[in-house]
């Protein structure tokens, strides 16, 4: 943080685009704000929102870097925009929506929908053939160490960089990502799921799925989680052609 | 004029919204979710530190049960809250935890053995025994008498989140994504559901329901500073008093957490102190036990945030552009133990404040974070005034928080709640009673008020900004309604506050006149929404003049049972109402379990209500007579005060415990 007296005037440049006005078309627009003191993303998009344009779409909910909902190309690398410090920026700033997500205006797209198609295509919850579970009874017992590697998987927010960031995407418009072999990765590692190696293969033993990885691995410099997304899917690679092997 | 049906319309996608859809669903109803974010963003997903269940199973738990987390939620809630409501939830905590672990949630785990803590600034060893191995562990947590707060590192909101959406999207709940819940339909004192915005169309929709819920989260946006997310305003309880007949319970009970980072206002989790962080002065000086020497940095929040702010008026704050603030070190539990059970707050020191906290200290200082009050409701969730009405979580007062909450049952609380609500609506559904009896002309009706109000807002001209009304009500509830509150200040806050509303009868939406995705549109009837709210919490708290757990008077410095042992009732009856219509429940001591006392902090500034010893007196010979008669914790507590009668028969059973009824 800089005790400046003179604080820096911010030049931020959007693209900006309203698919809902006719008449509007993509194109480049550029703010100027004054610095503040630990000024974020956030904080300057909302006073741009507040004191320069109030249509300005964009989306932040936590603010905090923990849900996921902000993320956008900040100068071209797509990333969290609420923890972006704009003192770690050159004073030129440019701002685009994260491709490859259904626009809803500006810097506002719509992850939901692909997160959600994402995680019913891949089943991404618990599969137990059990029957039906007694809350009274103690809980299922876990080495302490497994639980403690499942959440580090599980700490994925959903925020899409990784998808951004995908090389493989941009040829394969089905291909599930980083996001989708890390949550397979994840119930894979997770013996309360009782799905078996076969199961899985049938999801993601395919193009769509693992096999379809060129190994550019922009996903891992992207992910804002610092997920060990190299190493999982390397994992399920070999996980899921022993399986094949097998069979 | 589209109109969609369906059984039970669910408003909010956070845990409790989800925990009620998937219980209805599994009991055979329809059920639509409306949010405005995708659930997975949800404000829950913020909650870090964990979840109190009394399982007792790690070293520092043991001993624990219903009985001690009961006490401890009632004495944190100065005794506002309603004790069944509270025995209710702190027997289905063990429950709603388990069935989570089943869901997926990879709960920390017992490690047996060897560990060592920090415990009031010294390093202890603990002995986890073998047959713990495994099972769900907890920490320490501020007001608690035991280690009780099961967690994922400090993720734990988030990992609770994904596995309930994840059960959500097993169980085929559907989820209508960025609608916007602007209006309640009802009718003859029945609500029938609402009207939302499609906030990317702007579309309006009319969902016609059996049953609604309001699920909404908190209102912690009304002030100009707070932890919460950005949604949080409130817009849940305002759409219920504007029905007029729905009423909102002790909205002036306003949670301060004692450290969210400075200036943000960014939570650091009670882990932080949980796991032996201390809170330290602009002289580096550890200033907690010389104002709480018993719990010190673990008392309940709404004491530790007072005796900060105290501190810091002594001019012992650290001095800086943005106020003064004190520090949270955590540098004492080492790195090793930072980056795996504080990793969030790790980030969050990174990242917003470019320090690291394993080295540093973090500087914070009391801010805005939980709702206490809501939309009142009985035990079962459902309006006490407007039938088909529930509300369930944050967004609910039901009332087991009373005054002021404990840290790590705000979580839990939603998926308790979200269970129970969702039987007991389910049972109203399979009632003849639920049926939808509502003229779809009268649902016509009510979407051309809610597009005549848009188009007035898009079409008014001269009008006012509402982000000029938003940002002076945000700096009047900081500064006038805080931690410390007096009648002067309160008196000039309602007024304000009454005037701002009045204005923002007049707001206009400059420039950006689009329906559609426009986030100047939603600002301005947000607004409005949003001074309603903080008048009831302003008004609430000029009217109440004693103080209780988080409401703290300093011209009523003492507790008044004799008073003030009642829940505060609000309406805005009539729309030409500038203020809203308060009135009083009494609680009654009468059947209390445990009658109101001293709850351990500072010196005993209580009124005490006559029948407070009577009812004592009566508990007292009541539970020696069955303990001489050989009678277990159960039967002692049924002869008290009844509860399991209330709950829905599929969770009425007994918790298994290691040790206890295995």
């Amino acid at each position: 943080m800089s005790e400046d007296n003179n604080p820096r005037i911010l030049e931020i440049s959007i693209l900006r685009f309203d698919p809902n006005d006719p008449n509007d078309f993509p194109h480049m627009e550029t703010f100027k704000v004054e610095e503040a003191d630990g000024m974020t993303l956030f904080i300057a998009l909302n006073e741009i929102r507040e004191h320069n344009d109030n249509s300005l779409k964009f989306d932040f909910v936590c603010r905090a870097g923990i849900c996921g909902s902000c993320s956008m190309l900040v100068n071209g690398k797509p990333t969290l925009a609420c923890r972006s410090l704009t003192s770690k920026m050159d004073k030129h700033i440019t701002l685009a929506p994260l491709p490859l997500f259904e626009l809803i205006g500006d810097l506002s797209i719509y992850t939901g929908k692909w997160m959600r198609g994402l995680n019913e295509q891949l089943e991404t919850w618990i599969h137990d053939k059990e029957v039906e579970l007694n809350v009274d009874k103690l809980e299922e017992r876990m080495e302490p160490a497994l639980a403690d590697e499942i959440y580090e998987l599980d700490r994925c927010v959903e925020c899409g960089c990784c998808v951004a960031g995908c090389g493989t995407i941009q040829m394969r418009e089905d291909f599930v990502g980083a996001v989708g072999l890390n949550k397979v990765a994840r119930y894979h590692l997770d013996p309360r799921d009782k799905r078996s190696d076969e199961e899985y293969y049938e999801i993601v033993g395919n193009e769509d799925g693992v096999f379809g990885c060129m190994t550019l691995l922009g996903c891992e410099d992207v992910c804002p989680k610092d997920l060990p997304l190299q190493s999982k899917i390397a994992y399920l690679r070999r996980m899921m052609i022993t399986t094949a092997l097998k069979n | 004029m589209k109109i969609i049906y369906t059984d039970v319309l669910i408003i909010g996608g956070g845990l409790a919204g989800l925990r009620v859809a998937t219980g209805v669903k599994e009991r055979g109803h329809d059920t639509i979710v409306l949010t405005l974010v995708p659930p997975k963003r949800s404000h829950s997903s913020a909650a870090q530190g964990g979840m109190q269940a009394s399982l007792a199973n790690a070293n520092m738990g043991e001993g624990d049960n219903e009985d001690v987390h009961f006490s401890d939620t009632i004495k944190g809630s100065d005794w506002g809250a309603d004790q069944e409501v509270a025995r209710m939830f702190t027997h289905c905590a063990p429950k709603a935890i388990r069935e989570l672990a089943a869901w997926g949630v990879p709960w920390t785990r017992v490690q047996k053995g060897d560990h060592t803590a920090i415990i009031n600034a010294k390093k202890v060893t603990i002995n986890e025994s073998d047959e713990a191995h495994g099972l769900i562990t907890a920490r320490d947590f501020g007001g608690t008498k035991k280690w009780r707060t099961c967690y994922t590192s400090d993720g734990t909101g988030h990992s609770m989140l994904y596995a309930m959406d994840n059960k959500a999207q097993q169980e085929k709940v559907v989820v209508h994504e960025r609608l916007e819940a602007i209006a309640l339909i009802h009718e003859n004192d029945r609500c029938y559901g609402a009207v939302a915005r499609n906030l990317m169309t702007g579309e309006m929709v009319a969902y016609v329901a059996k049953a609604t819920t309001i699920a909404t989260g908190g209102y912690g946006r009304i002030y100009s500073v707070s932890t919460n997310a950005i949604i949080c305003q409130g817009i849940g309880q305002a759409i219920a008093l504007e029905t007029g007949v729905a009423t909102l319970g002790n909205m002036e009970a306003i949670q301060f957490h004692p450290t969210a980072i400075v200036p943000v206002g960014i939570l650091t989790t009670e882990g932080c102190r949980g796991d032996g962080g201390l809170l330290l002065d602009k002289d580096g000086y550890r200033f907690m036990p010389d104002y709480e020497p018993e719990k010190k940095e673990l008392a309940s929040r709404d004491v530790v945030s007072r005796r900060m702010t105290e501190h810091m008026r002594k001019g012992k704050g650290v001095k800086s552009r943005y106020g003064d603030h004190l520090w949270l070190d955590i540098t004492i539990l080492g790195r090793a133990h930072i980056e795996k059970n504080l990793r969030e707050v790790k980030e969050i020191c990174e990242n917003f404040l470019g320090i690291d906290p394993a080295v540093d200290w973090i500087p914070v200082r009391p801010t805005q974070h939980y709702s206490m009050g809501g939309i009142r409701t009985k035990f079962t969730g459902e309006s006490q005034t407007l039938k088909g009405l529930y509300s369930a979580g944050e967004a609910a007062c039901w009332d087991m928080h009373g005054f002021n909450r404990l840290g790590g049952n705000s979580v839990s609380e939603t998926v308790v709640a979200g269970m129970l609500v969702a039987e007991y609506i389910s049972d109203f559904c399979d009632t003849k009673e639920s049926g939808i009896n509502i003229n779809t002309s009268v649902v016509e009706d009510f979407i051309q008020i809610e597009e005549d109000k848009i188009t007035a807002l898009l079409t008014k001209d001269n009008g006012e900004d509402a982000y000029v009304l938003r940002r002076r009500m945000e700096s009047i509830m900081m500064e006038k309604v805080g931690i410390f509150r007096n009648g002067d200040d309160l008196q000039d806050a309602v007024d304000e506050l009454e005037e701002l509303c009045k204005r923002a009868k007049n707001i206009e939406v400059f420039r950006s006149k689009s329906r559609a995705a426009n986030p100047a549109l939603f600002n301005a009837y947000r607004t409005q929404k949003m001074l309603k709210v903080a008048l009831t919490v302003a008004y609430g708290a000029l009217l109440r003049t004693e103080s209780r757990g988080a409401h703290s008077r300093e011209d009523f410095p003492m507790r008044d049972d004799e008073n003030w042992l009642k829940r505060t009732i609000t309406t805005w009856p009539d729309v030409n109402q500038t203020l809203p219509t308060v009135s009083y429940e009494d609680i009654a001591i009468t059947n209390m379990e445990i009658p109101p006392g001293f709850r351990g902090y500072g010196k005993d500034q209580t009124t005490v209500h006559p029948e407070s010893e009577t009812r004592q007196s009566v508990v007292d010979t009541i539970t020696q007579k069955l303990e001489e008669d050989g009678a277990d914790r159960f039967e002692i507590q049924n002869a008290l005060m009844p509860f399991i009668d209330k709950l829905p028969k599929k969770y009425q059973g007994i918790n298994e415990r290691l040790g206890e009824n295995v």
